[in-house]
């Protein structure tokens, strides 16, 4: 496989036309990286023979906050890393500590929690969908996209009040109990949603200009995906079914049934494809979900004050970018010794240099989005 | 754990178990060797996360934390190997090409050096940065007051 080097590109050399290499700068303001994130390319005519990323335009500290904060007080934070998936990035957080602490949130406050952060799932891959399709110049899909993701939104909203830095969840359980009508909502979402899907992939599957621009773009082998560390959607494209969801089930995921769609060619074809069946099978975990919610208390008992004991724990999740992380060392007092995050889109995007070889410049833009990163989260 | 324990005997300084999760502390001239081993024959050919933690009254203050994953046993290990200030540390980031932005990131927010790696420079702060924001000895509201001032024309530096 290909190095990663993300050498300074200190040598220009003559390419086979006569002419010399080219350097181009894309970003950090452009508007196919998302955010803030700077890419440098080095050009042979127009094809791509060298890359380098350089981000931390948005680096606020977030691992040096939490040394200084409680771990309740600390919990908001997360929310801002990926703030289109806030939900699932509170997840990891309340379980890592809950798993340090040796308590286990009540069988109701899982099942719900497993219930908003399937739709955090959707409503991720909406935002995905929606922005890498305008990026490549289909300008129709994001207007339907954002119209679901709506809905999503405003089943959060009624349920804690917020949005998009929800702070969902609690250490040790849930704040709020389900709004009356929470399983109803759910409900009706998730039977409409499979047809919209299925209405999406009428606007893009067939499509020749979509296929033309994805199919073999950006391909990673399974072997380059599992050296580089990629994972989530990206690692499932590869051929390498690894959903921790399934590997080492968290939440409720172990009660319900649903596949972990993979493909083959590792393209950015296949990783649409993927994403896009698992907004479905999203769909179905709900829908079995919210069949049987448990009764009974929705917080384990713990007190205000939380003193894990010394000790150190690493806690995964399946966000919908891939693996998040959390490494928490405790040494037994309010607020945490070292928070470490595992961030999925940082370390995905480290596969960005492989990817990008020997394309076009026009491929960077499809590149990018295939990897569905949120730069907050890479800078944290 | 202890096959680990077998094949490398000394150069294996603590394991235990804390929360169900295995933990090597392994000697620090030693990380490559037992990393090529971890992925070679252990199957552990997956690097989660590569990460360190400041331990600032100890001798030697620095963990240089590897979380591992094996897709064939579903397992998860963690080694870590001491290191002291100024101390360098061998690179992984030719047994696990993912460990080149992660030692990236240790060394800006650590400091702590790899010896092997292709291009250690900072990643997430920027190149003329002074100091070491995740050390113990950093203080929360500590900055690189002469860049900030220089950079983004803010008086205070702050």
């Amino acid at each position: 496989m290909s190095e990663t080097t993300n050498s300074g590109f200190t040598n220009v050399e003559t390419t086979v036309l006569g002419a010399d290499e080219l350097i181009i700068n894309m970003g950090p303001q452009h508007p196919s990286t998302h955010g803030v994130l700077r890419v440098k390319l080095k050009l042979d005519g127009e094809k791509i023979v060298d890359s380098e990323c350089i981000i931390g335009y948005l680096h606020r500290g977030v691992e040096k906050i939490a040394e200084h904060r409680t771990y309740q007080q600390f919990a908001p934070y997360v929310d801002r890393m990926d703030y289109v998936a806030a939900v699932s990035n509170g997840l990891g957080y309340c379980e890592a500590v809950e798993k340090l602490m040796a308590v286990e949130a009540p069988p109701r406050a899982r099942v719900i929690r497993t219930i908003l952060t399937e739709l955090q799932r959707i409503a991720s891959h909406l935002v995905w969908l929606g922005t890498h399709a305008l990026d490549i110049g289909a300008l129709t899909p994001i207007f339907y996209c954002f119209r679901e993701r709506e809905e999503i939104l405003k089943i959060f909203e009624k349920y804690c009040g917020a949005r998009l830095t929800t702070h969902a969840f609690r250490i040790g359980g849930l704040q709020y109990e389900a709004y009356d009508t929470l399983e109803h909502d759910v409900e009706r979402f998730c039977n409409d949603f499979n047809e919209k899907v299925d209405e999406y992939e009428t606007l893009l599957t067939e499509n020749r200009i979509w296929v033309g621009r994805t199919k073999g773009i950006g391909i990673l082998t399974a072997d380059e995906a599992i050296a580089l560390g990629a994972t989530g959607p990206v690692i499932r494209a590869s051929g390498v079914a690894w959903d921790i969801r399934k590997a080492m089930p968290y939440a409720a995921y172990s009660d319900y049934e649903f596949d972990i769609p993979t493909r083959k060619n590792g393209d950015t074809y296949d990783r649409y494809l993927v994403r896009m069946e698992e907004m479905r099978q999203s769909t179905r975990i709900c829908l079995q979900a919210i069949q049987n919610i448990p009764t009974g208390p929705i917080m384990a008992r713990i007190g205000k004050v939380l003193k894990p004991p010394v000790g150190e724990v690493y806690h995964a999740i399946e966000a919908p970018k891939g693996e998040l992380g959390y490494y928490i060392v405790s040494d037994a007092t309010t607020q945490p010794y070292r928070v470490r995050i595992r961030p999925p889109s940082f370390i995905n995007l480290q596969a960005f240099d492989t990817m990008v070889r020997g394309h076009l410049v026009a491929d960077v833009v499809a590149i990018i989005g295939t990897l569905d990163i949120v730069l907050g989260e890479v800078d944290r | 754990m202890q096959r680990f324990k077998k094949r490398f005997g000394e150069a294996i300084r603590e394991a235990w178990i804390d929360r169900k999760q295995a933990i090597l502390v392994v000697d620090a001239a030693t990380l490559r060797e037992i990393s090529l081993y971890a992925r070679d024959d252990e199957t552990f050919n997956y690097l989660s996360d590569l990460t360190a933690v400041d331990w600032p009254r100890r001798e030697k203050r620095f963990d240089v934390v590897l979380n591992l994953y094996s897709f064939s046993k579903n397992e998860r290990l963690r080694l870590k190997a001491h290191a002291a200030d100024n101390e360098i540390v061998p690179s992984v980031s030719n047994v696990w090409p993912t460990a080149n932005w992660l030692e990236r990131e240790v060394y800006d927010m650590f400091g702590i050096r790899f010896e092997g790696h292709p291009n250690l420079k900072r990643i997430l702060l920027p190149d003329e940065w002074q100091g070491y924001p995740l050390r113990k000895d950093y203080d929360i509201l500590t900055q690189d007051q002469a860049w900030v001032r220089e950079n983004l024309g803010i008086e205070s530096g702050q």
